[in-house]
């Protein structure tokens, strides 16, 4: 038998409470963060221990179009939210393939980078301290954004077929929260690997 | 100890309200059963049991700062004796580089006079992995870890031998790698160095110990000065037969355990990195011979 | 007992008694646990999962024992006992500690704060399972680790692993890859259930449940929840530095590349000294349910103690060096340690005292629940005092490493944290079974347990001040250890036996027990509203609150609780 009074108290407040989705998400960039915490820490605190070259100096370039790329993604995701909110499936569908596309220039902005590096300059993640820290914080960073990329992906399939209306304006914006997330990350790694590490 | 009459003030304080609270409001009648009084908090209360443990701990801060400070910015005299310790997996390799003596697993020190003191200054790195040296009786511990330095100072003031072991795990054998520490009358010690600064005995009696020796890949790990074997892998061993013990205070150093240690190192400290070098009879023979020549 | 709360019938109320089910097959009930989503289910997957994880980690700890009974005892090989304390530590951690309370959150956090599920019930699945491999993970290198000479099957590299010695050249084989995956998977799952836990108090409190009503448990749990993003991502990242480190040869904590062995030691103790606290919270939130209730009183002090376990919180993230006072950090930097270590004293008195305040003039009923939380009250009070002294970093110099740090975290893993939990265990029981447990059974546990506890762990102490360090597979004769240590292994003998002795009471009460009753303690929060065990909607009717003990307004409607907050 249950034993609560099931008659609502009329002093009391429409009870609304926080959403799930908004609030996992939290959740996960604050776990994601500390991840990378960690990767950057270890990045700074090996900044110029390595035993023998190449050094970034020698090496790294400023990614500055890619950079650009990945920033204006965020962008777009935004306005590809704003037209799903106002039922424009059409602007929601350009706005999120031009962030599919920006997110993808992106990542083959990093695989040339890495091409160049292991084949033309010889910095391996086994050749120093440098190459150690550089390929698993940058590689860390670009995992996600593939996995952003994967998700995001899916979801313009979905509205290529048909199948996302504004109901889904709201599982849209967790997943931007994710995206922008990835970028505000990257203007980290920027930061610590193009900026102070060279 | 200070630390330790607070804490025990503290707990005897704590434990006996709570045994009070439980013998007096424990629950007798179960038939003239009716609730207590429900109390839900006294913010006086609370607040004096915020402010009392804060001050406290700013106590107990305040006098372990004081203690730190003592003991890590202390000033170093300028006859402090220097030692390189450097750990192994499994035992101890000690420097003097002042003194010109390379030894391994027990440690001679001076003793220091309080007033006028010649305390021993360790500076501590390690070949492999993470180890610590702890002597209990002479000072705290302090780990010795590759690629870093790190120091501490002893002035044992009692001559004697102090008793310790590794305190950091380093494997297999990180039980058996114990510490002798040896404080000297300064006649003694001053002996010590002597003796130390000679270079192997070489006594013609063992001659052919001494071939078998070089011979063997025993040089590739192991030192004896003025012999070719200069290995460094494993402990030196020019003045062996000056130690009490063998294979870092494992066992005592005596002909027997010394044949049986170069025949099977497992058998007396299974999982060392000493590997059993099959020799013959005759060779083995010889070479424990030759080592228990080596004062 | 069930008739205390006979008065309540005359409430406006519905029938909750559940249908009874027809007969399943046995793969079918099978079925129904592998696939469920239930909050409830895969909260007693999880503690039944650890159950039988902390069997076997004392049967590890049983080992250890027989070993270290006598000197030069050649019970075991210096391998396998190296094996024993990595194995003994990391499960009981990771795969006794963390799922057992994470199962007691799943179970009860929803029930306690009237919702109907967790926030995200097919994310929780996941974590649930892929936590239980992990621990399968772990176990497996017993059969899977075995590679090159001496490297042996299981891994031998302490529950902190430090640098280098995990390195490939010191632990050839695979035994460490499985430590580090085992240890990496169950992170990843215990992120997803905190989580949930997070997103499930935020977002899924009943109505009228606001922040402030919520029970002490549930603030808890959201604290330690909050704490394990911050605390056990770092671990997950320094796990994949070592795989990468392992398998594609970078250099992360490779001495001889330069890399830095220090860098391990503050990664790991980044997440271990938060660990520690992520496993006591909930044992403090199981003594906050419990010990008001068999005092019959009102927490005392509600806001302080959700600041203060809050601040917990926050304090513990800033310590994590006081594990490393004697790698030879700066003067400055031990300072800093030892202050902020100190200071935690402060919130847990707080809680101490609070508890002390509650018992404070009520009336005890000292049935098993409350037995067992009277011993941790005393117990961790013993523990958080020789804490203090190892705070004290010269202090620590001398003890750090030796079997005194050992006697200090048993005396809260084992005092408090698995004290709490026996306790959670006799007081929740007959809500997840409908049955009592035996309080004849119960008495005798606690009291061998006791008993074997202080013969264990206080003399424990004893060898630690007189010089003998930790994981060491034996020692010489002579240096006045002998003693102590063979008290420590009757010790332990008997707490096996107090074990048993607890399995047998929940396995015979679950068939043969009294039945319960929806409310046979005349609790006060949401959970005991329901039937034993809770039909699978949890509340027929989505409950409203109106003060923290809703239950108590309802016996008491002559002078509910909103009267007084
Ligand atoms: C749940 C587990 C848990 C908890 C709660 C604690 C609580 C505390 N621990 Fe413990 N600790 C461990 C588990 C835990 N510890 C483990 C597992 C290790 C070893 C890991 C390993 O090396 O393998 C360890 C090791 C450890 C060390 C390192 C030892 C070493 O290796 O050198 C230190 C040093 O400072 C320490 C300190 C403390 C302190 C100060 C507290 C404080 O939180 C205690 C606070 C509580 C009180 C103080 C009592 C109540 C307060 C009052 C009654 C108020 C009045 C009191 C005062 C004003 C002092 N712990
Ligand atoms: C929650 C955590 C937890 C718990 C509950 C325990 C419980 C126990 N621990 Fe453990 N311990 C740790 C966490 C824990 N420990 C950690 C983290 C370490 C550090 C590891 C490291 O250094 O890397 C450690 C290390 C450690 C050591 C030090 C090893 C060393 O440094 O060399 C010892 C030695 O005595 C020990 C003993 C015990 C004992 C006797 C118990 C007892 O309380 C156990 C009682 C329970 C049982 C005995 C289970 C019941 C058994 C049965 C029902 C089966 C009976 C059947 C048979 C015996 C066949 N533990
Ligand atoms: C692969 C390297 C290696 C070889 C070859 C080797 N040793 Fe050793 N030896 C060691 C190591 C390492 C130790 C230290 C073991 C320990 O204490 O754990 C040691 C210790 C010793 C000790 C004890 C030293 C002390 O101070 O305690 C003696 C004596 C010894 N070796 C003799 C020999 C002889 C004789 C041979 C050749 C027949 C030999 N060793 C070959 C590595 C080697
Ligand atoms: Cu060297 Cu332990
Ligand atoms: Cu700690």
């Amino acid at each position: 038998m249950s034993t609560i009074p099931i008659t609502p108290d009329p002093a009391d407040e429409p009870w609304v409470l926080p959403d799930r989705g908004t609030i996992g998400m939290a959740c996960l960039i604050i776990a994601e963060s500390a991840i990378f915490v960690i990767f950057v820490v270890a990045y700074i605190f090996y900044m110029g221990q390595g035993l023998g070259g190449p050094t970034p100096k020698q090496v790294l370039e400023l990614p500055i179009f890619t950079t650009i790329c990945l920033l204006s993604s965020s962008l777009t995701l935004h306005w590809a939210v704003v037209g799903l909110r106002k039922s424009k499936i059409g602007a929601f569908n350009a706005w999120l393939a031009a962030t599919v596309v920006l997110g993808a220039i992106f990542l083959i902005g990093t695989g040339m980078e890495w091409y160049h590096l292991i084949y033309v300059d010889g910095l391996t993640i086994q050749t120093n301290l440098f190459g150690t820290t550089f390929y698993s914080l940058v590689g860390l960073h670009a995992t996600h954004v593939i996995v952003g990329l994967l998700m995001l992906i899916a979801a313009l399939i979905f509205g290529l077929t048909g199948h996302v209306d504004e109901k889904h304006a709201h599982r849209m914006d967790v997943l931007s929260l994710y995206w922008h997330f990835v970028d505000a990350v990257w203007v980290i790694v920027f930061t610590v690997v193009y900026v102070l590490g060279r | 100890m200070f630390v330790l009459s607070i804490t025990a003030v503290i707990f005897v304080i704590v434990a006996g309200l709570l045994t009070y609270a439980l013998i007096r409001y424990r629950h007798r009648n179960l038939l003239t059963y009716n609730e207590p009084t429900q109390i839900y908090g006294s913010n006086q209360i609370e607040l004096a049991w915020t402010v009392i443990p804060a001050l406290i701990v700013v106590m107990l801060f305040l006098t372990a700062s004081r203690v730190i400070l003592a003991t890590q910015d202390a000033k170093k005299p300028t006859d402090a004796v220097d030692v390189v310790v450097v750990g192994h997996q499994f035992w101890w390799e000690y420097r003097y580089p002042k003194l010109g003596i390379v030894t391994a697993n027990e440690l001679h020190v001076p003793v220091s006079d309080p007033a006028h003191p010649t305390p021993t200054y360790l500076e501590m790195s390690s070949a492999d992995l993470d180890h610590s040296f702890w002597v209990p009786r002479l000072a705290g511990k302090m780990d010795l870890i590759p690629n870093r330095v790190n120091t501490m100072w002893i002035d044992p003031e009692a001559p004697g031998l102090y008793l310790g072991q590794c305190a950091q795990y380093c494997g297999v054998q990180h039980a058996k790698m114990l510490l002798r520490v040896y404080a000297d009358s300064p006649k003694e010690f001053a002996a010590w160095v002597a003796q130390q600064q000679k270079p192997a005995v070489e006594d013609p009696a063992v001659a052919e110990g001494r071939a078998a020796f070089l011979r063997n890949a025993c040089v590739n790990c192991h030192t004896i000065s003025g012999t070719p074997a200069n290995g460094r892998f494993g402990p030196d061993l020019t003045h062996l037969a000056s130690r009490d013990t063998i294979a870092s205070g494992a066992v005592e150093n005596n002909p027997t355990n010394l044949k049986q240690w170069i025949d099977n190192p497992d058998s007396l400290k299974p999982g060392s990195l000493m590997p059993a070098m099959h020799l013959n009879d005759h060779d083995l023979n010889a070479i424990t011979a030759y080592l228990t020549t080596l004062h | 007992m069930a008739d205390s709360v006979s008065g309540l019938s005359s409430v406006e109320a519905i029938d909750l008694t559940p249908v009874e089910k027809p007969r399943q097959l046995f793969l079918e009930v099978l079925y129904d646990w592998v696939t469920t989503v239930d909050h409830k289910k895969i909260g007693l997957m999880y503690i039944a999962y650890s159950l039988i994880f902390l069997v076997i980690g004392g049967i590890e700890a049983i080992v250890m024992r027989i070993q270290l009974a006598v000197p030069h005892n050649t019970f075991v090989s210096p391998q396998v006992f190296n094996r024993m304390f990595t194995l003994h530590g990391t499960t009981m951690v990771f795969f006794v500690g963390m799922p057992i309370l994470f199962g007691f959150g799943n179970y009860l956090v929803p029930l306690m704060i009237g919702a109907r599920d967790m926030a995200f019930p097919r994310l929780n699945a996941f974590s649930f399972w892929i936590s239980a491999f992990g621990g399968f993970l772990l176990y497996y290198s017993f059969i899977g680790g075995s590679g090159l000479y001496g490297a042996g099957s299981a891994p031998d590299v302490g529950w902190f692993a430090y640098a280098p010695l995990t390195a490939r050249v010191f632990s050839p084989g695979h035994s460490t890859d499985y430590w580090t995956l085992s240890i990496l998977l169950s992170g990843i799952g215990s992120i997803g259930t905190a989580l949930n836990i997070v997103a499930t108090v935020i977002c899924m409190r009943c109505p009228g449940m606001k922040l402030n009503r919520m029970p002490l448990l549930a603030w808890l749990y959201l604290v330690t929840s909050s704490m394990v993003f911050i605390a056990v991502s770092p671990l997950t990242a320094a796990q994949i530095m070592l795989m990468l480190d392992r398998y594609v040869g970078s250099h992360f904590f490779d001495a001889q590349a330069g890399g830095s062995a220090i860098l391990w030691m503050h990664f790991f103790w980044i997440f271990g000294h938060p660990e520690v606290y992520i496993l006591v919270l909930p044992a403090f939130a199981f003594a906050n349910e419990i010990i008001p209730v068999f005092s019959r009183k009102a927490i005392f002090g509600y806001p302080a103690m959700v600041a203060a376990s809050v601040g917990i919180g926050f304090i513990s993230l800033s310590v994590w060096a006081h594990h490393m006072f004697a790698v030879g950090m700066g003067a400055g930097a031990n300072v800093f340690f030892v202050f902020s270590t100190m200071i935690i004293s402060v919130p847990t008195g707080i809680k101490i005292f609070n508890w002390l305040a509650t018992i404070w003039g009520g009336k005890i009923r000292f049935a098993s629940p409350m037995l067992f939380s009277v011993g941790f009250l005393f117990q961790f009070l013993v523990a958080g005092l020789t804490g203090i002294m190892l705070s004290v970093a010269p202090f620590d110099w001398q003890l750090t490493g030796s079997y005194f740090v050992v006697a200090h975290f048993h005396y809260v893993l084992v005092g408090a944290i698995l004290f709490m939990i026996f306790a959670a265990f006799y007081y929740w029981f007959p809500k997840a079974t409908g049955r009592m447990m035996s309080e004849r059974l119960g008495k005798w546990h606690f009291w061998l347990m006791v008993i074997g506890f202080h013969l264990t762990f206080d003399f424990m102490h004893i060898p630690g001040l007189l010089g003998m360090p930790r994981r060491i597979y034996t020692y010489e004769p002579g240096r006045g250890w002998e003693i102590w240590n063979l008290l420590v292994s009757i010790g332990a003998v008997i707490q096996a036996i107090a074990t048993l002795i607890f399995v047998y009471n929940l396995v015979h009460s679950y068939y043969k027990g009294e039945k319960a009753g929806n409310d046979p303690w005349d609790a006060w929060t949401l959970e005991w509203s329901t039937a034993s065990p809770p039909p699978s909607y949890n509340f027929a009717t989505t409950p409203i609150v109106h003060s923290r003990r809703p239950l108590w307004d309802i016996k008491h409607p002559e002078d509910p609780d909103w009267n007084y907050e």
